[in-house]
């Protein structure tokens, strides 16, 4: 039986090798790549954000302070969802909200809607969803026009009952067999501009303070 | 027939005879699932073929110096490692290409395929046998992906090589080809993965079917 105690022996001893080989390698790979894959993250968000502002906004260097903002009714998500303020020499020139569409068809929507300082949407897009292929994800910038109809719309531009798919009533087109997507991306837009309207004074103070904080911590 | 032709034969069976999702019909999950572009195919072949390959290599070495019974436990082990690292690489290189193959990636780790070959062939063939064989099964995984990613895209979409830019970088944006109509939806929703999986298996049957004499000698895999 000596040999197969020692077979045994070599297979532990084996075992215990691979088993930390495996783990320093997975460190080192994890090592590696956190930044970039933290910097890839970074830097898809950038080029997100400047997809939803006005075209006279895009691409200029806008200080970016981002806010955790909780509102289950009308952000369509429990936990805290992004929002960037971004400003020039201290003055809002644009909000994003990183907002939720709850009753996505097969799960909720991530949305990104810019606001400009009077309320108005500057741009919304697609950034995470599971809509039906072929269907439901003409709401991606990409493949239809759809999302592009609620540039320059605002809560004064029509009465609250048009904040809706002509279907019922209101002034968006569907996307043709995507109601439920369309309904959902509509009423996401008009939550997160009922949102703006009621916090527009408290998100841009708290951006300021954060602003200014992180200034007091460079010096 | 003289042994090194056969045991050649036998270790390339896998790229189209045995092919893994083809002859053996595994693997069909993440097949059907990626397969709506031929980028998201070739991405998914290509690291499911290294993780093969890595992993029955690596078995094959160790063979001889292991207990049976800790074969698969250290088969687990090495591919749950790789899987993870090509998963972190894949994030940290081809960020928006990993974003749309989302969860295929990670589950590459469960894809019997790879698991039966690591113990099927691994386990019993030297290392040389093991290697070939490896590559093969993963050159005829990545076969299967991206034939049907190709068929897939042409017909649902009109396009071949759309996306590549994220595989390739921005310069192997010319390789995208814009076909002159617009395709069928269905090609590209989950049923048409069926369609072009039962087109592709009744070809390999049909040619398989003319040759009988070449299908026969290649190691089962538990189903």
């Amino acid at each position: 039986m000596a040999s197969a105690n020692g077979k045994l022996l070599v297979t532990a001893i084996l075992a215990v090798t691979l088993a930390a080989g495996a783990y320093s390698a997975v460190t080192a790979v994890f090592d590696w790549s956190d930044e970039l894959i933290a910097a890839n993250e970074r830097a898809r968000i950038a080029a997100r954000l400047n997809s939803v502002l006005e075209p006279a906004l895009r691409g200029r260097d806008l200080a970016t302070t981002r806010l955790d903002v909780v509102d289950p009714e009308l952000l369509g998500t429990d936990g805290p969802i992004d929002v960037f303020v971004l400003t020039e020499r201290g003055a809002p020139m644009a909000t994003v909200f990183a907002t939720v569409a709850p009753h996505g068809y097969n799960a909720a929507i991530n949305l990104l809607v810019g606001v400009s300082p009077i309320g108005a949407v500057t741009g919304v897009r697609a950034v995470r969803h599971r809509e039906t292929q072929g269907l439901g994800d003409a709401i991606e910038a990409a493949k239809s026009d759809w999302i592009l109809q609620f540039d320059d719309k605002a809560l004064t531009t029509a009465p609250l009952a048009a904040w809706a798919i002509r279907q019922d009533d209101g002034q968006f087109d569907a996307i043709t067999g995507a109601t439920v997507t369309s309904r959902a991306v509509v009423r996401a837009v008009r939550d997160t501009l009922l949102y703006f309207e009621q916090h527009r004074d408290e998100l841009y103070a708290r951006a300021a303070e954060a602003a200014a904080a992180a200034e007091a911590n460079d010096r | 027939m003289n042994p090194t032709t056969e045991s050649w034969r036998a270790a390339t069976a896998p790229l189209w005879r045995n092919n893994m999702a083809l002859g053996q019909l595994i693997g069909l999950c993440p097949l059907l699932a990626v397969t709506t572009t031929l980028v998201g195919g070739l991405a998914l072949g290509l690291a499911s073929a290294a993780v093969v390959l890595v992993t029955s290599t690596t078995m094959a070495l160790l063979r001889s110096v292991l207990v049976p019974f800790a074969r698969l436990p250290l088969t687990l082990l090495i591919l749950a490692a790789l899987v993870t690292a090509v998963d972190l690489f894949s994030q940290a290189l081809f960020y928006d290409l990993h974003e749309s193959l989302g969860i295929f990636v990670p589950l590459i780790v469960v894809n019997t395929g790879l698991l039966a070959h690591a113990e099927n062939v691994a386990s019993r063939r030297g290392v040389a046998f093991t290697f070939v064989s490896a590559l093969a099964t993963g050159l005829g995984f990545l076969f299967a992906l991206a034939t049907l990613g190709a068929l897939r895209e042409i017909f649902g979409s009109g396009t071949l090589f759309a996306g590549v830019e994220l595989l390739g970088g921005d310069g192997a944006r010319a390789l995208t080809l814009t076909l002159p109509f617009d395709g069928m939806l269905v090609a590209t929703l989950p049923p048409g993965a069926f369609f072009g999986m039962a087109l592709l298996l009744a070809l390999r049957n049909r040619l398989t079917a003319i040759r009988p004499a070449e299908t026969a000698s290649a190691p089962e895999a538990p189903r």
